[in-house]
């Protein structure tokens, strides 16, 4: 489905971000991309619809090699590709409908875009989305207007309006407060489920990664230190990507918070009875 | 437990210039200039004493403006003015936004970049007035060269801050919109646009309220409008006239004024 293969980036500044990063991601498969900041995830998820290009090495879309496309053909491969930001990065001033809709623009010609215009399938489907995260009644709001959690959900139906073979989301929760970011996380996880998405999903706690994801890559100082399963994740491991810490306290926080979460979720369905 | 002593004292240190003996010497040199400076200027007090009673008069004019007498010229002077001031923002901000768009260097290549930051030194290198009287010399006396002055100038000042502002878009939106698969245009209409429309109406209406400010001094000129009449009324020593010229200027600023603020809160 998606294949890397030697990937490296230098800035102008010289920084090297990635040395040497290959892997593969099979269809359906949600990867885990683990590491402190810093430690190149953002750039290594842009690389691959190339809003960062890459100094070195291929990046295979099936049978597409993106890195080697013209302008007008990598539009054609970005559509493809959906895309979720840490600060939700909404056109703050366009309504929430319109954000929807730009999921469409590789799709549409500029007057229909410049028009609102879109194709009643189009529409029906950004409906649809908004329907499935629970905002249809906001649909002519500003994007200003709502909560962190409702802009993420917004930015998640933009993701999916574009049809995308393939979900990279950056950090989608680190600007939200601890129980909404598990919401949000669940619902992007539902929705690669539904669908049979594969996602690259990046976020700095590892500890919250090994627990929902089923394929861990630790990133550290721009090379892959680790790529396996979540359970191979123990304390070694953790240590060699971020350094020393106390991994059995931490690994008792993030459980505890599993569990009220689970206790929240038995209220609620115990308030609906 | 003991107390260690820490200092009681504590000064800024110097940011600017480390180097005490600069920044004495610096500052003493200004002081000396500025002293010597202000005692060249030389005042003609007797000149002085005569022109107190011209500003009286002026003045007095003030106090009893004639909005009477030269009501026929006034209101062909208005009307040449407001004319001027609203064609020329709108040539003005039409040429404007291209011109923006492609000095601003988050958008355009270096070559259009460049160009378009030529343009824009250029319009705001020539000061109205100088304009105005190379375009008088051009296209003859009246409001034409009064028209294309102001949408020169207008084109300097838009450009310049639009260009800014687009410099100073949240480019993460721009970013999330690129990753759509969206072309350079949708990227304009849906990132940048939404971002920089605020601005650019409340700019707008700004340069308005500046153009017909300015439609009054190049009349001075020889570019039309309302200048014009008000150049004619002083040198026919009419200051009644001309005090009333002045009162209806200061109105039409203040009232444009007003009202833009309004409306740029509006748009917010």
């Amino acid at each position: 489905m998606l294949r890397i293969e030697g990937l490296s980036k230098t800035y102008r500044t010289g920084d090297k971000a990635l040395t040497d990063v290959s892997f593969e991601v099979p269809a359906g498969q949600v990867v885990g991309l683990i590491g402190p900041s810093g430690a190149g995830k953002s750039t290594l998820i842009r690389c691959i619809n190339r809003l960062v290009e890459p100094s070195a090495g291929a990046v295979h879309l099936r049978d597409l090699n993106v890195t080697g496309l013209s302008r007008s053909a990598l539009r054609q491969a970005r559509r493809r590709i959906g895309m979720i930001f840490q600060e939700y990065a909404l056109v703050e001033r366009l309504t929430v409908m319109e954000n929807v809709l730009s999921g469409r623009l590789g799709y549409v010609p500029f007057w229909r875009s410049f028009l609102r215009r879109y194709p009643g399938e189009d529409v029906a489907k950004a409906f649809q989305l908004l329907e499935r995260v629970g905002l249809t009644e906001h649909a002519d709001k500003r994007a200003d207007a709502l909560s962190g959690g409702q802009r993420q959900r917004v930015g998640i139906a933009r993701a999916l309006e574009q049809d995308p073979e393939l979900l990279l989301v950056d950090e989608p929760t680190a600007s939200l407060d601890p129980k909404t970011s598990r919401q949000i996380m669940r619902l992007i996880l539902e929705i690669c489920q539904e669908r049979n998405l594969p996602a690259i999903i990046n976020i700095h706690d590892g500890i919250r990664a090994q627990s929902f994801t089923q394929r861990i890559i630790g990133l550290q100082a721009g090379v892959v230190v680790f790529d396996g399963p979540p359970a191979e994740l123990d304390d070694k491991v953790l240590t060699r990507i971020y350094g020393e810490e106390d991994w059995t306290a931490m690994r008792r926080g993030a459980s505890e918070d599993d569990e009220e979460d689970a206790r929240e979720r038995e209220e609620r369905l115990a308030g609906l009875v | 437990m003991t107390e260690t002593a820490h200092p009681t004292k504590w000064k800024r240190p110097p940011i600017l210039i480390r180097d005490a003996r600069w920044r004495y010497a610096i500052y003493g040199g200004a002081l000396v200039y500025m002293v010597l400076a202000i005692g060249s200027v030389e005042v003609n007090w007797i000149r002085v004493y005569e022109g107190l009673e011209r500003g009286w008069r002026f003045i007095q004019g003030f106090l009893q403006p004639d909005f009477t007498t030269r009501w026929y010229d006034i209101r062909i002077g208005l009307i040449e003015s407001l004319t001027m001031t609203v064609t020329s923002t709108v040539v003005g901000v039409l040429i404007s936004v291209p011109i923006g768009i492609g000095a601003a260097r988050n958008l355009a290549p270096p070559v259009v970049y460049l160009v378009c930051r030529a343009i824009i030194a250029l319009s705001r290198a020539l000061q109205e007035i100088i304009i105005a009287i190379l375009l008088v010399a051009m296209f003859g006396f009246g409001p034409f060269a009064g028209f294309l002055t102001l949408s020169f100038a207008t084109i300097g000042f838009l450009s310049k801050l639009l260009a800014e502002d687009i410099e100073d878009i949240d480019e993460a939106q721009a970013e999330a919109i690129r990753a759509t698969g969206a072309s350079w245009w949708q990227l304009i209409n849906y990132a940048i646009q939404p971002q920089v429309m605020p601005r650019l109406i409340g700019l707008s209406l700004y340069r308005l309220d500046i153009n017909f400010r300015e439609s009054a001094v190049i009349g001075i000129v020889g570019a039309g409008g309302i200048g014009a009449t008000l150049n004619t009324a002083i040198d026919r020593y009419e200051y009644d006239s001309a005090g009333a010229i002045i009162l209806i200027i200061i109105v039409i600023v203040m009232a444009a004024e007003y009202s833009s603020s309004h409306v740029r809160k509006w748009v917010q």
